[in-house]
């Protein structure tokens, strides 16, 4: 294979991509122009962009993009240490994980979001409460996967540790970690798609802190360009999360 | 009942025993299953001498893999005694090297990583392990492949990193569990070369568990063939092919001669294990009707 075909090969997924989203955003400013989207409901796609460039002078927007990135990078850090952890003590203590595992699954459902009265009695109208509600809305999903993973170990790569005689600590860290990573990393990105969501969510509901209470000024404004905007900004986020969460794996691998 | 235990005890070690690296010595396991005991294995005796390639044969179900398992120190809950140069083992052991049947590298390291676990876990340095890591991988002839993962990598060149590994941990004893078993017919016999060469080269006491009659009279000196359920010691045949072998041997007429009557041997043993398993499948069959 040339070197011309090589690079076309590693750039054509994120140009098709990328492509796709231009021409799906074309579709709906046309369908707006000639009145088939009302133009009340949603905004034109050329609209939202020159106002991305406004949110960023005029509504100091980067400050606001930090600030939930750290409630949601805080709220990813106690999710990873106590998932992961709560994830190992249930694979290792069977009878914890046979008493508890259900309630943790019915926890994912629970819409925890409505519990927000709760947590500002407890933490106040402050990042706290935004950070520990998004902690245990993330939670579950890093148990279950955890579990899930180090319970999939193939026997056989057990075996192979016993037969050169590892310690218990060596068969955890040397073949059952690294084994369940691919899986325990699919409940932290999944945890911390929840926590973004609940983060953005809280700081909308109790009016408090960065990209979600922006939303909610920007929403009370009538100003939906700007809404949308911001809502780009949230999706940075998580793109950023994805890209971190992904390099992480990849070196934990490595290191394993 | 216990005077006969006792007497097979104490009964003459044949002579070969003296000298032998591997010494597995009335070994009897028994489960409990469902319909009551299943005795997998029987009174199991047998040596090997050091350098020696033993394969041990016998049709599914006749207690190859516990006996693997009960060799490689996974398996206790027996009885018996496996030794090891004199000194009786339980559990695994360094001297005992296992290679199993199952696809068995590890995906998150590159060949040479895999190869140098053994040496890891010793505490051996970065440096002084991954160099002896790259001659064995080298032995087993993936040159080359080093950094590849083993996702890359075909089902047989996987099993050669696979037994790499275990070659790297230098142990006294190779044991075997059909590690080929997955493969196809030409890859096994071209695998099979390379295990003779790695073999003389390291003059390496082997002890191999197959069902594939080809596969045992191509690589080993002695074949131990069982008996189905329980497994027995049925007979123990010497193959006096010239050594260094390879795998055009599996055309000369003493070869053919060697599989007909390793077969002759099996062929009961096979059709009893068939006949169960109908009979099982059938009487599962009335119950769930």
């Amino acid at each position: 294979m040339s070197a011309a075909a090589v690079t076309a090969r590693r750039w054509a997924p994120p140009l098709v991509g990328f492509g796709s989203v231009l021409v799906i955003l074309a579709v709906v400013e046309v369908l707006i122009r000639i009145g088939a989207i009302n133009h009340y409901i949603v905004p034109l796609p050329s609209e939202v962009a020159t106002s991305l460039v406004r949110v960023i002078f005029e509504e100091d927007i980067l400050h606001r993009f930090l600030i939930t990135a750290w409630e949601c990078l805080a709220a990813g850090a106690l999710l990873t240490v106590f998932g992961v952890a709560a994830g190992i003590a249930f694979h290792q203590a069977r009878l914890l994980r046979l008493a508890c595992e259900n309630w943790v699954a019915a926890m994912a459902s629970a819409p925890l979001v409505l519990a927000y009265p709760l947590f500002l009695v407890l933490f106040g109208r402050s990042a706290l409460t935004i950070i520990m509600m998004s902690f245990l809305v993330g939670l579950p999903p890093v148990i279950l996967k955890t579990i899930e993973g180090l319970s999939a170990t193939r026997r056989v790569l057990i075996n192979v540790g016993r037969s050169f005689k590892l310690t218990p600590a060596q068969q955890f860290w040397k073949i059952l970690f690294p084994s369940a990573l691919p899986t325990i990393f699919v409940g932290i990105r999944l945890g911390l798609m929840f926590a973004l969501i609940n983060v953005v969510a809280v700081e909308f509901l109790i009016n408090f802190g960065g990209l979600g209470q922006l939303i909610n000024d920007l929403a009370e404004r009538y100003d939906l360009p700007g809404v949308y905007a911001a809502i780009c900004f949230v999706v940075l986020i998580s793109v950023v999360f994805f890209v971190l969460t992904e390099r992480t794996e990849r070196w934990l691998r490595s290191a394993a | 009942m216990a005077a006969a235990v006792t007497s097979n005890r104490v009964m003459p070690v044949p002579q070969a025993a003296a000298s032998a690296i591997l010494v597995v010595e009335d070994i009897v396991m028994r489960f409990v299953t469902a319909e009551g005991g299943l005795t997998a294995l029987d009174k199991v005796s047998f040596n090997v001498a050091p350098g020696e390639f033993l394969a041990v044969i016998g049709p599914s179900g006749c207690g190859k893999s516990t006996l693997f398992n009960i060799i490689g120190g996974l398996l206790g809950g027996y009885q018996g005694r496996v030794a090891v140069g004199g000194e009786a083992i339980y559990g695994p052991h360094a001297s005992i090297g296992m290679v199993f049947q199952e696809e068995s590298t590890f995906p998150w390291r590159n060949v040479v990583d895999n190869v140098a676990f053994p040496l890891e876990i010793a505490g051996m340095p970065r440096g002084e392990r991954i160099d002896r890591a790259r001659r064995f991988v080298s032995m087993v002839g993936l040159d080359g492949f080093e950094q590849r993962y083993p996702s890359e990598l075909s089902g047989g060149m996987r099993q050669r990193v696979s037994m790499a590994r275990t070659l790297a941990s230098e142990p006294k004893i190779l044991l075997m569990d059909e590690p080929f078993a997955a493969l196809d017919e030409q890859t096994r016999l071209l695998l099979g070369d390379k295990v003779l060469q790695i073999q003389q080269q390291l003059k390496q006491t082997t002890l191999l568990i197959t069902h594939n009659i080809t596969e045992a009279v191509q690589l080993a000196d002695r074949i131990l063939v069982m008996t189905y359920r329980p497994g027995r010691v049925k007979r123990i045949v010497d193959i006096d092919l010239p050594r260094p072998r390879s795998s055009e041997i599996v055309s000369s007429e003493a070869f053919g001669r060697y599989v007909a009557q390793i077969w002759s041997d099996l062929r009961a043993e096979a059709s009893r294990g068939m006949v169960d398993d109908e009979s099982r499948v059938l009487h599962a069959g009335d119950h769930g009707t």
